[in-house]
């Protein structure tokens, strides 16, 4: 006996979801970002109970929850936590063309590591341990993209 | 069967509710009523045993927001899991770390809404909660959806647009008592009268704000509860039905389910009434908090709720039996007219509530409030319903 | 814990596109299945919960796509969102509370939407979202930092691999059965150093449900109850640079809850057989590793001398695992219900001999940041 749905051909909407955000920073994330932006300096901020200086800086200890006021200078320079190299990316998502790469760095000075790009490396030039540098962008608005990526530190082993 | 371990809520904390709140982020707000709420119960964040935290995810734009948050939730090295149900969110949050406790795997366990309207565009955020074949389409938000509701009210009970809109004057009197509310003013039902139409009968005045803000309620198990200063709220009961699919179902069943008004919210009135022991509701309740998401729900859901007979709505409220002083008052906090952080929303409603029984409310305290009644509203005509109580339950059923 | 046992159990087949099925209509098949497998119908159930996620999803409210498809008209229902170990423990909590019986479903249409898309958005917008990173260049990131702490190799990783896919063609429930060679898989093209195509699970669709009965509810049950011994779950730092991505301090800690209460002090003594959320070749290692089935750094030699094969002594994923098949969520609760049906005996082809505890992961967030254990077994 027949089925109504033999021989269906299923219809498929397409859709995209459009809402606009805009995220707040914050009075800690404005200080921070302003900082990329006008003098291409990370600062931190430190748990005076835990003694561990966060970068990406916090207003209250996630530990603890004391409140972070210290604001501390932070080199622009730091090392090569982990890393990887892309090579397949979705365009959408991509800021750099593949290959490129995404690390985790540990800026001098803070206790935590933080998450960003990498580029400007040769085949193999990428490793744990090693020292990294950050590239401010020319144009810089106040966001995590006023940094423009880091790259190895040029004649260090 | 098994018998709950009874549960107190010992400890609340909340944000001023704004219509923005720029100077922190989601995560900070978080953090802002979390320490307010570990403040409260003087307890710290390694004793607390597990997190429950809501909001409704669009409004943010935050995926995960279990493992995004916690830096301001607490949950770093601890158990926390993520529950959302759209309006009913921070009840649904309520209920769930209720039963955290009540199960007896965790004595010590912090519910967490919030919700920051002001980063998205609320409308076009809620769009996305109905089916993308058959609703969002046509469909044009949440106010379009209440309008259906407030004109099938308004014809078969002959209900007015101003008996409806005293509801919104009434909350948002009421939140003059509470620092923390958003909408606080003494407005009169010209007033409410006087705002333009959204879509009809609904008008900017009849309808609750958008909000920033968040909210933590601490739950103890029983045996925990004499660790904390606070006298325990204790939950009496809980129960909830989410009945519908699409914006269309309820209308459409009405037959089905035999003609009552709102399934969902009579269904789980019944079976929570039955089990706290409730049969005269404006006698026993000596404060309810509940989330109206707009004015003309003031009237229908107290005869949802058994406050009175159907078509009573109007009568009742006029009488002066909702207000301040009254049998009854309602939203004594100005609820959800005055203040409106979704995620939060429903559990504000709890917080309150636990606050009138504890005898903590303030300004806003019901004299010698010692039972209460919790609702939160949402998604597709979907209610939550708690019971809280000064007095510890025998037994509680589920 | 008071007894609590899992009495039905019902999966979908797992397909990269199920196109002709809604959510609603998956959740429909996935519940019927395992009302059928308890011998219950919807009447038996005395409350239900559901989980999605709204992202992957495309709508806020994900739950009210399945509302009338779990069976929740006039109960009391409730939702969870993220992985289906998460859902079931609260289903858990329920029962333990007093419930007699709860209906828990869980569902994920990974052909509906762009994965990389949805993954970026559970990164921090104002830090991380910009920069493009995604769940799989993320866990690039956790596997090197992993790799390096210990010397594994890439193909360390591939054989878990090779294992799984070839595991999932005595499975008919998972999506890819593959018979392929370590070679072949280093042979696939790098996505994300040093993730590989074959490193990584696929898109995927599918729902499960499971019934839930204390004691006395599942003295009714239609087939022998699986009795849920322990159940934890732990969450790790946000932010990849606050955490130390080569181990699972969060899966450590889940698991010695399940463990304390299971009463294991002796995880590869007592454990028979696991079913871990190998999302990546790579986490299959790391998450035996915080299991505590084999000591740090040691899961690639476990791995390699063919213990956790199929017929070897402690079976990792007989089912096939989340690389053979991954509706994200869903694959929580599948593992769960792969461990039950290992204990029943019901797994048919995939059956592993003998198996009295079995051990169960998931997880939530980037890198396994949120971590859920299960400990199932035959006795009460």
């Amino acid at each position: 006996m027949e089925d109504w749905r033999d021989g269906q051909e299923i219809l498929v909407m397409d859709g995209r979801i459009k809402v606009p955000y805009n995220w707040s920073a914050g009075e800690t994330g404005t200080r921070y970002l302003e900082s990329l932006r006008d003098d291409k300096r990370f600062l931190g901020t430190r748990c005076p109970a835990c003694e561990i200086v966060y970068h990406i800086p916090r207003m209250h200890c996630p530990d603890c929850f004391e409140e972070c006021a210290e604001w501390v200078d932070l080199g622009s320079e730091g090392t090569l936590v982990t890393y990887t190299i892309v090579r397949r990316h979705h365009p959408q998502l991509s800021p750099l063309e593949t290959p490129f790469g995404y690390g985790v760095m540990k800026l001098d000075g803070a206790t935590t590591g933080f998450l960003h790009l990498l580029s400007e490396f040769d085949d193999g030039g990428l490793a744990s341990g090693a020292r990294v540098e950050a590239v401010f962008a020319e144009e810089r608005t106040g966001s995590i993209m006023d940094v423009a990526y880091f790259r190895p530190v040029k004649g260090v082993v | 069967m098994m018998a709950a371990t009874r549960v107190g809520i010992v400890g609340v904390g909340m944000t001023v509710q704004r219509s923005t709140r720029r100077d922190v982020t989601g995560i900070e707000l978080i953090n802002e009523a979390v320490r307010a709420a570990l403040a409260d119960a003087d307890i710290k964040r390694k004793d607390i045993d597990a997190i429950v935290i809501g909001n409704m995810d669009h409004f943010e734009g935050i995926n995960y927001v279990d493992t995004w948050s916690v830096d301001g939730s607490g949950a770093l090295g601890k158990p926390i899991m993520k529950m959302t149900t759209g309006g009913t969110t921070g009840s649904t949050v309520a209920m769930g770390a209720y039963y955290h406790v009540a199960s007896g795997m965790f004595d010590r366990v912090l519910a967490i809404g919030w919700e920051k309207n002001s980063e998205s565009d609320t409308t076009g955020a809620i769009i996305t909660a109905f089916d993308p074949f058959w609703d969002r389409p046509t469909f044009a938000g949440a106010v379009a959806g209440l309008a259906l509701e407030a004109t099938l009210y308004m014809n078969e009970t002959g209900a007015t647009e101003e008996d409806a809109a005293y509801i919104a004057v009434r909350d948002r009197r009421h939140a003059l008592n509470n620092p923390y509310a958003h909408l606080r003013m003494d407005a009169k039902v010209e007033d409410i009268m006087a705002t333009p139409y959204l879509s009809w009968p609904i008008k900017l005045g009849d309808m609750c704000p958008r909000t920033d803000g968040a909210c933590a309620v601490l739950f103890a198990s029983e045996g925990a509860v004499d660790e904390f200063p606070n006298p325990p709220a204790w939950v009496h009961g809980v129960a909830d039905r989410h009945l519908w699919a699409y914006t269309s179902d309820p209308y459409v069943n009405q037959k089905v389910v035999g003609g009552t008004w709102f399934p969902a919210m009579e269904r789980a009135t019944e079976e929570l009434y039955e089990n706290v022991g409730i049969t005269d509701a404006l006698k026993q309740f000596d404060v309810a908090e509940l989330y109206l998401p707009y004015s003309f729900a003031g009237l229908r859901y107290m005869e949802s709720l058994g406050f009175c007979e159907r078509g009573g709505g109007p009568a009742l409220v006029h009488s002066g039996a909702t207000d301040m002083g009254g049998e009854c008052p309602v939203n004594p906090s100005g609820g959800v007219m005055s203040s409106n952080a979704i995620g939060a929303t429903g559990l504000l409603r709890v917080a309150e509530a636990a606050l009138q029984v504890q005898g903590r409310a303030g300004d806003r305290q019901v004299p010698g409030a010692a039972l209460a009644l919790a609702t939160g509203f949402g998604g597709c005509y979907w209610s939550d319903e708690l019971v809280l109580g000064k007095e510890k339950p025998d037994k509680v059923r589920g | 814990m008071d007894p609590v046992a899992i009495v039905g159990v019902g999966m979908t087949d797992i397909r990269r596109n199920r196109l002709e099925d809604t959510y609603a209509d998956l959740v429909y098949e996935a519940c019927q299945k395992a009302l059928d497998d308890a011998g219950m119908t919807a009447a038996d159930i005395d409350v239900v919960l559901t989980s999605s996620n709204d992202f992957f999803d495309g709508r806020t409210i994900s739950s009210m796509a399945v509302m009338d498809a779990c069976g929740s008209y006039d109960k009391n229902v409730s939702t969870v969102e993220g992985d289906g170990t998460f859902g079931a423990a609260h289903a858990v909590m329920r029962v333990l509370a007093g419930w007699g019986t709860c209906l828990f479903c869980v569902h994920h249409k990974g052909s509906e939407s762009v994965m990389p898309l949805i993954t970026n958005t559970m990164f921090d917008p104002i830090y991380e979202r910009f920069l493009g990173i995604e769940s799989i260049a993320s866990s690039a990131l956790q596997a090197r930092a992993y790799m390096d702490a210990f010397g594994v190799t890439e193909e360390d990783c591939a054989r878990v691999s090779v294992k799984n896919h070839g595991n999932a063609f005595k499975n008919p429930v998972a999506q890819l059965p593959l018979e392929i060679t370590v070679e072949d898989v280093m042979a696939s093209d790098y996505i994300a150093e040093p993730l590989k195509l074959l490193d990584c699970s696929p898109i995927s669709d599918g729902a499960s449900a499971v019934v839930i009965a204390n004691q006395e509810r599942a003295k009714g049950a239609a087939k022998k109850p699986v009795w849920v011994k322990g159940i934890g779950y732990n969450c790790d730092a946000f932010h990849l640079g606050d955490r130390d991505l080569s181990k699972s301090d969060a899966l450590v800690a889940a698991a010695k809850k399940a463990y304390k209460d299971a009463g294991i002090n002796d995880p590869p003594g007592q454990i028979d057989l696991a079913e871990v959320s190998d999302a990546f070749s790579y986490m299959e290692l790391m998450w035996l590793e915080g299991l505590g089935l084999c000591g740090a750094g040691e899961g690639a030699g476990l791995t390699a001398s063919g213990k956790t094969a199929l017929d070897g002594a402690l079976p990792v994923n007989p089912s096939g695992g989340c690389i053979s098949g991954n509706p994200v969520l869903v694959s929580g609760l599948n593992r769960i219900i792969e461990c039950v049906l290992q204990v029943r005996g019901d797994a048919d082809a995939h059956q592993v001999a003998g198996v009295k505890t079995a051990v169960a992961q998931g997880f939530n967030g980037p890198c396994g940041q949120s971590q859920c254990v299960w400990l199932l077994g035959g006795d009460a």
